[in-house]
């Protein structure tokens, strides 16, 4: 067990993946996550570990991939626009059944957009962030313990099963700095996989690591593989955190900051008399789909806050297959909900009741 | 008071973000629930930045404070910026050296430290925000001064460690300035 | 009987899916000819591109890695950093390496990464039929250039030994071509110097191969190998750009 140590967010998920055993970083400075970087610049010399500033966000997703192919833990960081360039790669790890772990730091867009904390890449990263179809994980941290835990956590699903995971993180879970008790080290399985290219030394059939499928019936059957895959991961890898949901009438569902900002408001709604709670998605994919239907006969309604249009709230429409209004209470631009905005949205569902 | 919830504004360049990282380390060493969350970007590079530091008892629910209970404010921008927001009942402490106005608020205790003048006295003017914080943690009592030192030995590079003396000089000034 | 002729160990069963008369398996040959020579099989990584080369991983017998369109020496780097005993080398066309993929290959150079590059430079876009590539020659009819390169609307071509020759990175780049026997022998001897240089720890190292696409120049065999003669080496003459160890000799 490690000591309680002050850390930012971004200096937390850095650590956190040298502790989890990775030793090859590749990424491009990018505000609000350039930390990780710095901080890779630092540590990975000295424990013999590769950091390489790559040419672009394209180039450093390459490297990953590269990495990945010879089964080893490998890991790129970067905030929004550079998470699009990135795309490409992420799809091909995706079709190439690698896994590799993608930290994006979100900040508000579209375009070169700005630098203060958004979430609105929620579709990019839960809909497959690349062409065709698949998913990767995403983990929503909401504290700079879970900005560590989660790398680790994501390293191990994303392993587990062949697959990208992303940390999607927003510019304050990035420049906070809380306590956090770091993950112990963990000793890697050196055995070489089953699938990696680490030299045949003439002693097997070549591995090869690919995505091209010219033969229809054969890609049809990779893919239908695959998403018997994600099916397993969607029954047994959801995570969420239920917060003051024993007697709630209205159910908030916010991840990241704006979760934080809810408890707040959800404190001051039951000083006030209305009965509110949250659950909180940890896994954005999988999404949390079970407990939120169960909450869906108890409550009668649901908020979703977050810092994007609206773009969660479709996924709990879907889980709760419509059952009951869910409110949106958004700011978008890297401004952040305020306690008082989550209060007066809550107002306005007790006020509406389950219309 | 179970939460101090603390913002300490100014020019990029004065300290600040030092100043409440300061504070975070004596909540460490008091192992109280706490959170430091700074302005970033571009503002960082010259113009005005700020950072909250929470500290509490209770877990922390937002890191983001819309009505914080101690403030401190290093320029004048900053003071028109949070002068409003202070919650009612709670404490401001104004660099009066480098703010000329007055506080129009009567709700919140105000507190005038020409900080930057006594740091120049004391022949150390990058030290001002230290001064500062001196005052503020006699005021507030966020956290004890043992821990307060404990802190600020965590919080200095040690590269500078040669400076903690300065600061801890600095720091007395400011619990020792009289008002009157 | 004394065995006079046999494919290298290096290249699999596969029967390669090139056009007749393409130099694609002329070059493929010496790759694994060479890997044979020195013995290093069992510990080279291959990264195939995308372009007519793309199945490249179904021919070596080596692990292969399949790369998105012009990254190929971005992954490169990764295997070859990840594990710096093996040897790593990409095989690439000119759309891949010096069009899409011509940042990662300049910065890959620049960096001096310890890796192979066989380039092959057919001046054309093979795969999607035939349109106009970086290295299209001016005035050269594709499909995309129906009116022969107009070097005012669509530029000149790259020459890639030339620029990559400014920087400080690379260890060696030389040009060669595979239209006759004194030329393949010649293109031999450089892909073995590239695979050896990486073997001793030299650095970056490209070996830009002159090659024939009869199919989409719109010639016979013949005709591409003796256009390569005519028309190609004018334009990127063959030769020796960079060797850091000539350099060091004196």
């Amino acid at each position: 067990m490690q000591e309680k140590v002050l850390m930012k967010g971004n200096e937390a998920l850095a650590e956190a993946a040298i502790l989890a055993g990775c030793r090859h970083y590749f990424g491009y400075p990018i505000t609000p996550q350039t930390e990780v970087a710095a901080y890779m610049s630092k540590k990975m010399p000295k424990i013999g570990g590769v950091f390489l500033q790559a040419e672009s966000e394209i180039a450093a997703i390459n490297m990953v991939y590269g990495v990945a192919a010879t089964g080893k833990r490998a890991m790129t960081s970067s905030s929004s626009p550079g998470i699009a360039l990135k795309c490409e790669g992420i799809s091909y790890l995706a079709g190439s059944d690698l896994p590799a772990l993608i930290v994006n730091v979100q900040r508000g867009g579209p375009g070169l957009g700005g630098i203060q904390p958004s979430q609105s890449d929620y579709f990019l990263a839960t809909r497959g962030p690349g062409h065709g179809d698949f998913h990767v994980l995403v983990l929503a941290p909401a504290s700079v313990q879970e900005m560590a835990d989660m790398t680790l956590k994501g390293f191990e699903l994303a392993e587990k099963y062949r697959m990208p995971c992303m940390l999607l993180a927003d510019g304050t879970m990035g420049q906070m700095m809380e306590p956090v008790v770091l993950p112990d080290p963990v000793e890697l399985d050196k055995t070489p996989k089953d699938w990696a290219v680490t030299g045949t030394e003439c002693k097997r059939e070549h591995h090869i690591v690919n995505s091209l499928y010219l033969s229809p019936a054969e890609l049809e059957k990779l893919n239908l593989e695959r998403f018997e895959r994600y099916k397993k991961i969607e029954e047994e890898e959801c995570m969420w955190e239920e917060y003051m949901m024993e007697d709630a009438d209205i159910c908030i569902v916010s991840c990241g900051i704006t979760a934080r900002v809810s408890r707040n408001a959800i404190l001051e709604a039951r000083k006030q008399g209305i009965k509110v709670g949250m659950i909180r998605p940890i896994t954005l994919w999988p999404f949390p789909k079970k407990p939120l239907l169960a909450a869906a006969d108890k409550v009668k309604s649901f908020v979703s806050v977050e810092l994007n249009m609206g773009q969660m709230k479709e996924d709990i429409e879907l889980a709760i297959r419509c059952k009951k209004p869910v409110y949106g209470c958004t700011r978008v631009g890297g401004m952040i909900t305020t306690v008082d905005d989550i209060l007066a949205a809550i107002k306005s569902a007790a006020e509406k009741g389950e219309e | 008071m179970a939460e101090h919830q603390i913002i300490i504004a100014g020019f990029g360049g004065q300290g600040l973000l030092f100043s409440g990282k300061v504070l975070a380390y004596a909540g460490l060493a008091e192992d109280r629930q706490l959170s430091w969350l700074p302005s970033y970007g571009p503002e960082m590079r010259g113009g005005t930045a700020n950072c909250t530091v929470i500290l509490s008892d209770e877990p922390i629910g937002s890191p983001i404070v819309d009505h914080p209970n101690v403030v401190m404010v290093m320029n004048n921008p900053s003071l028109d910026k949070y002068e409003n927001m202070v919650a009612p009942g709670g404490k401001l402490f104004v660099d009066s050296a480098l703010i000329a106005r007055k506080v129009e608020r009567s709700d919140i205790d105000v507190y005038y430290i020409p900080a930057t003048q006594l740091a120049k006295d004391m022949g150390a003017p990058a030290l001002a925000n230290m001064i500062l914080l001196g005052a503020l943690v006699k005021e507030t009592s966020c956290v004890s001064e043992e821990n307060f030192e404990a802190g600020l030995r965590h919080a200095v590079p040690p590269r500078k460690a040669d400076l903690i003396d300065l600061n801890l000089k600095a720091i007395e000034i400011g619990k020792n300035y009289n008002q009157a | 009987m004394a065995v006079v002729f046999e494919k290298p160990k290096a290249l699999t069963d596969a029967v390669l899916h090139y056009c007749p008369g393409c130099t694609h398996g002329i070059v493929h040959r010496l790759v694994a000819e060479v890997i044979d020579e020195l013995g290093i099989e069992g510990k080279t990584i291959g990264i195939a591109p995308v372009g007519c080369s793309v199945f490249a991983y179904n021919y070596f017998t080596c692990d292969m890695v399949e790369a998105a369109h012009g990254r190929a020496p971005a992954v490169a780097t990764g295997v070859k950093r990840s594990d710096p005993e093996k040897i790593v080398f990409t095989y690439q066309g000119d759309g891949d390496l010096a069009s899409i993929g011509m940042c990662e290959t300049v910065h890959s150079a620049a960096r001096g990464e310890n890796i192979t590059i066989i380039f092959i430079n057919n001046a054309i876009y093979g795969m999607t039929g035939g349109q106009m590539a970086p290295t299209s020659l001016p005035g050269q009819v594709t499909q995309t250039s129906p009116y022969g390169r107009n070097t005012e609307t669509q530029g000149y071509p790259i020459r890639v030994c030339e620029l990559l020759s400014e920087l400080d990175g690379p260890a060696y780049l030389e040009r060669v071509t595979v239209n006759n026997v004194k030329n393949v022998r010649n293109a031999k001897k450089a892909i073995k110097k590239a695979f050896r240089n990486q073997l001793e720890g030299k650095g970056f190292s490209l070996v830009e191969v002159l090659s024939s696409c009869p199919t989409n120049w719109g010639m016979t065999p013949q005709q591409a190998l003796d256009w390569i003669d005519e028309k190609m080496i004018p334009y990127y003459p063959l030769g020796v750009y960079r060797d850091k160890d000539g350099e060091n000799n004196g």
